[in-house]
């Protein structure tokens, strides 16, 4: 009994770390749907950059870790603002599936640019020690402590920062009405560009710890596509349901791992999708997509 | 304090909706816009508030000047920091954020906290029934909160020129007379001036000092309101008014003919 309690724990828990970072990438979808009704098909693509650049400041300029992640996040801002300004900018007005098809461009672009400059190897960080520790008995490495600490702290701040924070208040607005928030004086460019920047920012930290946890390669832009089911299942705009849909798809990645894999070989890649193909049929909306409002 | 100086607006590079527009509101006025549906009173102020590029349209002849200074052609943000804030048509808050949400959210072009403070204060001073209702969203709001609260949020962002399209629009009678109450004393209280846009000429006719009436993109008739009071056309075609105890006839009352005169 009691191992079998720790058995599930353990997978629980992974899952959990795992969730949290699922949950940040989650985050920039949602941000950037919500105040700019723009799928961001290029989101893992923004984070397998902000790996590569860790990445490649720790161990090929041989800067310290947190000096390179400071770098990151600044290198993040700028593809936000430049994806921003360049990219879609100059497409407003524009039908919204022709914005999307040039994020799905924009993948290509940005997957041959670090194959160009990084190549085709998977590498390693191998900074944190591969030791776990002991949590009554579940077995964690310090990785995925950090991981699951660094996505819930940022989580939390962003919850607090679109509830009360005024800039928070002005892009849920955008998202809201347009025009009106046009009309009280907030200015749209600046919100779309401020969402693009979030959530190229929260995409490249994630991608920073799934490149510690399982090396950097090319491949880690499946990530987005493995969070975009996320995101639906939590309802496309809303940020709690990101939050949660990238935990439930960690966790359900993980504990059909331990529990499935034996009968269905590779089974944890499919089963979360199952689930969330379950859930979207009874509710198409997502867990906490917006209903429209209507008054009776 | 607004002057519209024979303006044009074009949309879509095509659609010509105002053919040399003017009109002035002086500081401390309440000057009302009247005219019939598609005359071009919304685009009038969009015009002025710099709304009409989000769709399209572009003041392609004429001058608006605020306070002195030329205003045609800037982004909205920077209008509604001089002062001028247009209080959309339909009552369009922010739905899926709370009552206490959309007036923050109308407060971009301010920046001292105590300020802010004081300004929500001031809106629950007027609307006191809003305060009970502050935490709720606001697309769950009744119609006449939601009129309130757009105002509110006009308050919010000090507002010197308020631009109301249809305040009145789908709501009762005496939420209607509600809230002419309030934006009168809004007037005198806090010298606000006003640029009214409504269909109920009665209403407009009643709060305003001065008037204009529109037709197909032009102003064809501009007075102060006593003396539009007195115009038989507006009386007719506006107010539904007859010259008391006399019959009435469409042979008499030569529809057709008056309303042409307005349209060259």
């Amino acid at each position: 009994m009691h191992s079998e309690y720790l058995f599930f724990m353990q997978f629980f828990m992974s899952g959990l770390s795992m969730g949290s970072i699922y949950a940040l990438v989650a985050l920039g979808f949602v941000l950037i749907y919500k105040s700019t009704s723009i799928l961001n098909l290029a989101q893992g693509e923004f984070l397998m950059v902000g790996a590569y650049i860790c990445l490649s400041m720790t161990l090929d300029f041989h800067l310290n870790f947190f000096v390179s992640f400071l770098i990151t996040m600044v290198f993040s801002v700028i593809l936000g603002l430049a994806v921003e300004r360049l990219v879609l900018r100059p497409l407003i007005g524009e039908p919204i599936i022709s914005v999307i098809m040039v994020t799905l461009g924009l993948t290509y672009i940005l997957r041959g640019l670090v194959i160009m400059l990084w190549g085709n190897d998977i590498r390693q960080f191998n900074i944190f020690p591969e030791q776990p520790i002991d949590l009554w008995g579940v077995k964690l490495t310090y990785l995925y402590i950090y991981s699951m600490g660094i996505s819930l702290i940022l989580l939390t701040f962003f919850a607090i920062f679109f509830k009360y924070a005024r800039t928070g208040i002005f892009m849920r607005a955008v998202a809201d009405h347009q025009t009106a928030s046009q009309s009280m004086g907030i200015s749209v460019k600046r919100v779309f560009a401020i969402s693009w920047c979030i959530a190229a920012v929260v995409s490249s930290i994630g991608g920073i710890l799934v490149g510690n946890i399982g090396g950097v390669g090319v491949d880690l832009s499946y990530i987005g596509l493995k969070v975009l089911p996320a995101v639906i299942f939590g309802g496309l705009d809303s940020i709690l349901g990101a939050i949660i849909g990238g935990l439930v798809v960690g966790v359900l990645e993980f504990l059909s791992a331990g529990y499935l894999d034996p009968y269905i070989p590779a089974i944890n890649e499919v089963f979360p999708f199952i689930v969330l193909v379950l859930v979207l049929m009874i509710r198409p909306y997502g867990l906490f997509g917006t209903e429209e409002i209507e008054r009776v | 304090m607004l002057n519209v100086n024979n303006i044009e607006v074009i949309y879509d590079d095509v659609i010509l909706v105002l053919k040399g527009l003017s009109l002035v509101v002086q500081e401390g006025q309440i000057v009302a816009l009247l005219g019939a549906n598609g005359a071009g009173k919304t685009t009038t102020l969009k015009a002025i508030s710099g709304l009409l590029k989000v769709e399209e349209g572009e003041v392609t002849d004429g001058t608006i000047e605020f306070l002195g200074q030329r205003i045609d052609g800037r982004e909205p943000e920077d209008i509604v920091r001089r002062g001028i804030f247009q209080v959309m048509e339909g009552r369009c808050v922010f739905e899926n954020l709370t009552a206490h949400e959309n007036l923050i959210a109308a407060t971009r072009t301010r920046n001292n906290r105590k300020e802010i403070r004081e300004r929500y204060e001031t809106v629950f001073h007027y609307f006191p029934h809003l305060k009970a209702r502050r935490n709720v969203l606001a697309g769950y709001l009744s119609g006449g909160e939601q009129q309130m609260l757009v105002i509110g949020r006009a308050l919010m962002a000090r507002t010197r020129l308020m631009m109301l399209d249809e305040p009145s629009l789908g709501l009762s009678p005496i939420l209607v007379s509600e809230i002419f109450t309030i934006i009168q004393r809004l007037h005198e209280e806090q010298n606000m001036t006003m640029l009214l846009v409504e269909q109920n000429a009665h209403l407009a006719l009643s709060i305003a000092e001065h008037g204009y009436v529109m037709e197909n993109g032009k102003i064809v008739l501009d007075d102060s309101v006593d003396k539009l009071k007195e115009n038989e056309d507006i009386k007719m075609f506006y107010l539904g008014l007859t010259e008391m105890g006399t019959k009435r006839s469409y042979r008499d009352s030569k529809f057709y003919k008056r309303r042409k005169r307005w349209l060259t």
